[in-house]
């Protein structure tokens, strides 16, 4: 498997480090419900995804990765954070 | 026998080899099969289940039968393929699956209970009693049916792993895979060409056509000078492509070794490759597949084509009386190829009604060959045609049952190949790798003008997919003709007619699954175990899926292929582990004292990657225990060093450094004072703890963090998520500076006394207080000291950059001997903490929260921080909870063990009275006794309570008093004196 | 007096010649990572145009051929390698000194690029990869930093206590490769 890093190009799996689901951090506020799912409930698609590797032996880079479950195709790769931070 | 004027070998050589110990000698460019068969030994091996005797069936990998070891001792290499193994001088080869002798094989009487044998008899035969499985059957039925075995002796040689990119790699260097590679390389783009072979070719070296006027091996010769001469080829023989993987991965396993009678030191024997390509072309070519009837193993009988490559490309005749049986065209050609090197042809048996005759031999038309015999080898076939049947006279028969398209690799990224009723073949499906296209005999195009047709066209595909231009190739002029097959799997008959030959499964066992209702191909595959064994059914494959088809009334595509799952040939383990062996297992880490520690003769022992001192023993001590208590009354009486380099140190810089420390720890950084250190606490987002240390702060904007040894790399990965998903507008930077800073705890009540000695300016004890820090000058070199401690003692923690952590180690142990101390290791440093009640992984394994270990009230209320919501959670902050206690023996058993669990005084001792367990323990020298910390229900709540640790293991009770987890010193005075 | 004396990551290590191979320790020199605080990558890439004429270097590249040069090292930062940094920097970009935190060697020789596709999983062949250019990747199972630094010239960096595994890696890389031939 291969990712295409924005900053570093193609490279080999075994540089990322994969974290699961790309989701939004509730507010503080946001209630017992909303925290739950983003701590424990996960969806598990056949098909589109998006999840969040970091370019661990790489340039250190969180990554916000789109690809398909059934093809294992790559459909998108965006940095979690634009470059110029 | 060797024929004279045939085949592609030095004639002049010699090469001496054994075989089961006996001594013949074969040509250079020979295979161990061709040499064994230009030798006249046709009995190599004996079969997996029956142990019948077996010949050499193919002239490639995917040989069933021909399977030997190699080597001796530790390099000794079983189920090598002998249609592989190159000849060299010196190989010796061994037959296997036999017991005294090949040629006499008492197992062979497993032949005799062959009734008793068929599809699924262990399932049926084995089944009571029971406890006989594991103890009698399993270990008879391996001994008797098996392959080659393992040496059990550490392998020395060496495999090796690299990684290849290119634009197009090509699988295959036959017609197909040479024009691709001409097309792509004339283009300028990158190339690999892989082949399994050791020689580029394919069956281009195996048949007898001309191209462009000339042999197959001299047009193969022209353009491997051309590719050589072009520095964007890559030609890799003896590579073999095992697998596709996603995003245009392919797993290639290289013979480096293998045929080299003497390997330089530091030769791997083999080499993983993984080769990144743009786009590939598959040019694996066709494997030919076999007729099933009766008797059809007999030593003797073989491929149609191998038979031919053996002849035109080793000089080879297999036999004296060659009889040949076929489906196609193939049969002729096969006879034609074999008069012309002068060798006797007994017969065509052509099954098709609608043979062309022959002038030249005998063709039996609308014939079949229905049965063998012979003592060890073949000596005569019978043939039955509509008028009866006959014998016909021959130590060797050619068959051919047509081909099958080598599309193993469009398979393994879920792809079904397409039946195909034109070739009676199944064919891959365009697109199911991406960036792979198919060409030639592998896509079913089989004539030599067709593949050469189809590499180009292939070649010119993947040009235009990448965007480059696609030079001229002029075609080649081959032969086109088709082979006119029309299908036939299985003879019938009675007896027995193999499919599977390495696994020894027959049409018999197939049909047989069928009646027992194993109709999909996957449960017929397992009931009979059709095509797993090492050469994954290669041959006999899609013959056993029509015999299944015909056995159920249904089509071959309605049965369906199984799965085609990598390494399309079998790889070592050890290629696959290849770097790994010895110390390329994992990096090791050592620090700057590391030298200076076993040259005191420190046992090291490793934490995560890195290598820490266990404890250094002292004149006459004899036992870790001796070491440890003396190192535990050094530190708590005079001063100990030891190295805590290992910790992780990040810095941490920026105008809103204060503030994502708020946000990533429980407590608060940003009021902390420039010059002084604080405790923190981290949290994952589920409210657990995740790990903890001291984070100093160096300046207004400037923090410098410690983790634990464990957790550096997770902390490191978890600040880097926090800032740039959840924090990305706080202005902060942060680096490892672990690596930087040698820094060594000075611990004890003389530590400031040594640190003076060392110092530039002598330490202000206003100055110093506990939790300070800042730059001190050692010895001229700018250093920092931290005034922390994790002994509970007056300690320091001083760093200097990595180059003096040697010097200042030695330098630093001297004088702490001089003062009545010295270094101490990982085994006092836990007794220090333990005593101290002071928490490590052992105690935040991942399961406890802050409340649990009694720090829920650093969880800031005002802010919010990772972990904080979660923590909050009324199940988090119940009291029943299992809770950090301290454990002291108090009955008659003082021993204490951790891993150990917790239950009430008088309760049995069952889960279900499970009260919580032991997480640390030891010798305390200090208070004379076993000290433990752990988990109880009620925690705190609890203490002068006896409960009773029980370690089931172990078969030790010990009972305990629970008490507050703070041994030493509770009232922290010596940490502050 | 006493006196502390500095010893560097692969003392009694290296060199060390296989074939036509050569693996070496590169002396020691003042390196500084550099990492711009926010918004302030192009005010640094000037201070130090300015201060040690080079600039911030672009991912995958090397500023500077002198004496002085800065070796990407990563998603905001720079390693500023044989020279201090300037302190007009100060405030426009964190600074950590690494001087003693890298083992850093050289490999030369013809078959380098052989060596290095046994531990590094990217192309690093000269079209792709020439002088100037710089990962951050895999060396074998350690991350580290490799740069081309002439045609047959790599500067190789891992973690300074793990330079035993990286002379044993590259080592082992270098025998097989030389072996080979």
């Amino acid at each position: 498997m291969r990712i295409t890093c924005p900053i570093c190009g193609e490279r080999d799996r075994r540089e990322f480090y994969y974290r699961g689901a790309a989701l939004d951090r509730p507010d503080p506020e946001a209630g017992q419900e909303a925290w739950d799912d983003y701590v424990y409930l996960r969806d598990n698609p056949a098909g589109r995804t998006r999840d969040l590797w970091y370019h661990d032996a790489g340039c250190g880079s969180w990554l916000v990765v789109e690809r398909d479950t059934v093809s294992h195709a790559i459909l998108n790769v965006a940095l979690a954070l634009d470059a110029d931070a | 026998m060797r024929v004279a004027g045939k085949g592609l070998l030095d004639r002049s050589s010699s090469v001496p080899f054994t075989f089961d110990g006996v001594r013949y000698a074969g040509l250079e460019g020979d295979t161990l099969a061709s040499a064994l068969l230009a030798n006249d030994v046709l009995l190599v091996g004996r079969s997996f289940k029956y142990h019948r005797p077996r010949g050499i069936l193919t002239a490639g990998s995917e040989e069933p039968n021909a399977l030997v070891t190699t080597g001796r001792g530790a390099g000794r290499d079983p189920n090598v393929r002998a249609t592989v193994q190159e000849l060299y001088e010196g190989l010796e080869a061994r037959s296997q699956n036999r017991w005294p002798s090949l040629r006499f094989d008492a197992m062979a009487i497993n032949d005799l209970a062959a009734p008793f044998l068929g599809a699924g008899f262990y399932y049926k035969t084995f089944m009571w009693p029971r406890a006989f499985w594991e103890k009698i059957y399993e270990p008879v039925i391996r001994r008797a049916a098996g392959l080659g075995a393992l040496s059990g002796i550490a392998n020395a040689d060496r495999y090796e792993r690299a990684h290849a990119f290119c634009d197009v790699l090509i699988v295959g260097a036959g017609p197909a895979g040479l024009m691709a590679a001409l097309v792509a390389g004339r283009a300028g783009a990158d190339v690999i060409v892989a082949d399994e072979d050791f020689r580029p070719g394919g069956r281009l070296l195996a048949e007898n056509d001309s191209i462009d006027g000339m042999s197959g091996s001299a047009w193969v010769q022209g353009v491997q000078s051309e590719l050589a001469a072009m520095d964007n080829v890559r030609l890799m023989t003896r590579t073999t492509v095992v697998g596709a993987y996603d995003q245009g991965t392919y797993g290639a396993l290289e013979r480096v070794g293998h045929h080299r009678a003497h390997r330089p030191e530091g030769l791997p024997l083999e080499c993983f490759w993984r080769i990144v390509a743009k786009r590939t072309v598959l040019a694996a070519g066709a494997l030919e597949r076999p007729v099933a009837f009766r008797d059809n193993d007999r030593p003797g009988i073989m491929m149609a084509g191998a038979v031919r490559a053996y002849l035109n490309r080793w000089g080879v005749s297999p036999g004296k009386a060659v009889t040949v049986f076929a489906n196609s065209d193939d049969g002729h050609r096969t006879a034609r190829d074999l008069l012309e090197a002068g060798v006797h042809v007994a017969g065509v048996i052509d099954s098709r009604p609608d043979a062309p005759k022959a002038a030249d031999f005998a063709v039996y038309r609308g014939a079949q060959v229905c049965g063998s015999s012979g003592r060890r080898g073949l000596e005569s076939i019978t043939i039955r045609t509509l008028s009866g049947e006959q014998r016909v006279q021959s130590d060797c028969l050619a068959m051919s049952g047509g081909w099958n398209p080598t599309l193993h690799l469009t398979c393994h990224m879920g792809g079904r190949p397409r039946w195909s009723p034109d070739i009676a073949a199944f064919v891959p499906v365009e697109g199911a790798v991406p960036g792979m296209v198919a060409a030639g005999a592998c896509n079913g195009a089989f004539s030599t003008a067709a593949c050469l047709q189809e590499g180009v066209r292939a070649g010119r595909e993947v040009l235009s997919q990448l965007g480059l231009a696609a030079p001229d190739v002029e075609l080649p002029v081959a032969d086109d003709a088709e082979a006119g097959l029309q299908p036939l799997w299985a003879v019938p008959g009675k007896g027995r007619a193999w499919l599977d030959f390495q696994n020894d499964v027959t049409v018999k066992d197939v049909n047989q699954a069928a009646a027992e209702n194993f109709h999909s191909v996957e449960h017929m595959k397992r009931y009979t175990t059709q095509g797993m064994a090492t050469d994954q059914g290669k041959n006999s494959n899609v013959g056993a899926l029509a015999v299944l088809a015909d056995a159920t009334g249904r089509s071959i595509p309605e049965t369906g292929t199984t799965t085609f799952r990598p390494p399309y040939s079998p790889v070592a383990i050890a290629a696959l582990g290849a770097g790994a062996q010895d110390k390329g297992f994992a990096p090791e880490r050592f620090t700057t004292s590391h030298k200076a520690s076993v040259e005191r003769g420190a046992p090291m022992i490793e934490a995560g990657l890195w290598y820490r001192p266990s404890y250094f023993p002292a004149p006459g001590e004899t036992t870790w225990r001796q070491s440890c208590d003396r190192e535990v009354g050094m530190v708590r009486q005079a001063v100990g060093i030891c190295d805590v380099s290992t910790l992780g140190k990040i810095d941490i810089q920026g105008a809103d450094a204060g503030a994502f420390l708020d946000f990533v720890y429980a407590n608060t950084f940003s009021t902390l004072k420039v010059g002084r250190v604080r405790y923190g606490l981290m949290l994952r987002e589920d409210g657990f703890v995740m790990d903890d240390g001291t984070t100093a702060r160096l300046g207004e904007c400037h923090y410098l963090m410690t983790t634990t040894t464990a957790a550096a790399g997770e902390v490191m990965r978890h600040l880097e998520h926090v800032h740039q998903l959840l924090r990305p507008e706080l202005d902060v930077a942060f680096a490892s500076v672990t690596e930087q800073w040698a820094q060594f705890a000075v611990a004890g009540p003389k530590s400031r006394a040594l640190l003076d000695s060392v110092l530039d300016a002598p330490l202000d004890p206003v100055e110093w207080p506990f939790m300070a820090c800042g730059p001190v000058s050692v010895m001229g070199v700018n250093g920092r000291l931290f005034r922390i401690s994790f002994s509970g003692e007056h300690a320091y923690e001083l760093a200097v950059p990595a180059r003096y952590g040697d010097s200042l180690f030695r330098m630093l142990v001297a004088r702490a001997e001089a003062l009545g101390g010295g270094p101490y290791g990982m085994e006092a440093l836990n007794v220090l903490r333990i005593e101290k009640g002071f928490i490590t992984h052992a105690e935040i394994h991942g399961r406890t929260t802050a409340f649990d270990i009694g720090m829920e009230r650093m969880v800031a209320t005002r802010k919010d921080c990772i972990g904080k919501v979660l923590s909050q959670r009324p199940g988090l902050l119940d009291p029943s909870r299992e809770r950090l206690v301290g454990l002291r023996p108090v009955g008659a058993v003082k021993q204490m063990v951790s891993g150990a669990h917790l239950f009430e005084a008088d309760a049995e001792a069952v889960r279900q009275n499970d009260q919580g367990y032991v997480t640390s323990v030891c010798y305390s020298p200090t208070m004379g006794q076993m000290l433990g910390l752990g988990f109880l229900k009620g925690g705190p709540d609890r203490y002068g309570e006896t409960v009773r640790m029980v370690d089931h293991l172990r078969g030790i009770e010990t009972l305990c008093v629970v008490v507050n987890p703070v041994f030493f010193d509770p009232e922290g005075g010596r940490v502050r004196g | 007096m006493a006196e502390l004396i500095a010893r560097s990551p692969c003392g009694g290590l290296l060199p060390l010649t296989i074939g036509e191979l050569s693996l070496t320790e590169e002396p020691p020199e003042p390196m500084t990572l550099i990492m711009p605080f926010r918004g302030q990558t192009g005010a640094v890439s000037k201070a130090m145009t300015a201060a040690h004429g080079l600039g911030f270097p672009e991912p995958g590249r090397i500023a500077g051929e002198g004496d002085a040069k800065a070796i990407w090292f990563g998603r905001g930062k720079a390693m500023l390698v044989g020279v201090e940094p300037d302190r007009s920097l100060t405030g426009l970009a964190a600074m950590s000194d690494q001087s003693d935190a890298w083992a850093v060697v050289r490999l030369t020789g013809p078959q380098s690029e052989a060596v290095l596709a046994r531990l590094v999983p990217v192309d690093l062949r000269a079209p792709v990869f020439g002088p100037g250019q710089t990962v951050q990747s895999q060396v074998m199972h350690m991350t580290g930093s490799i740069s081309r630094i002439g045609a047959q010239a790599f500067r190789i960096m891992v973690f300074r206590s793990m330079a035993a595994t990286l002379v044993h890696d590259l080592k082992t890389a270098m025998e097989a490769v030389v072996a080979r031939r």
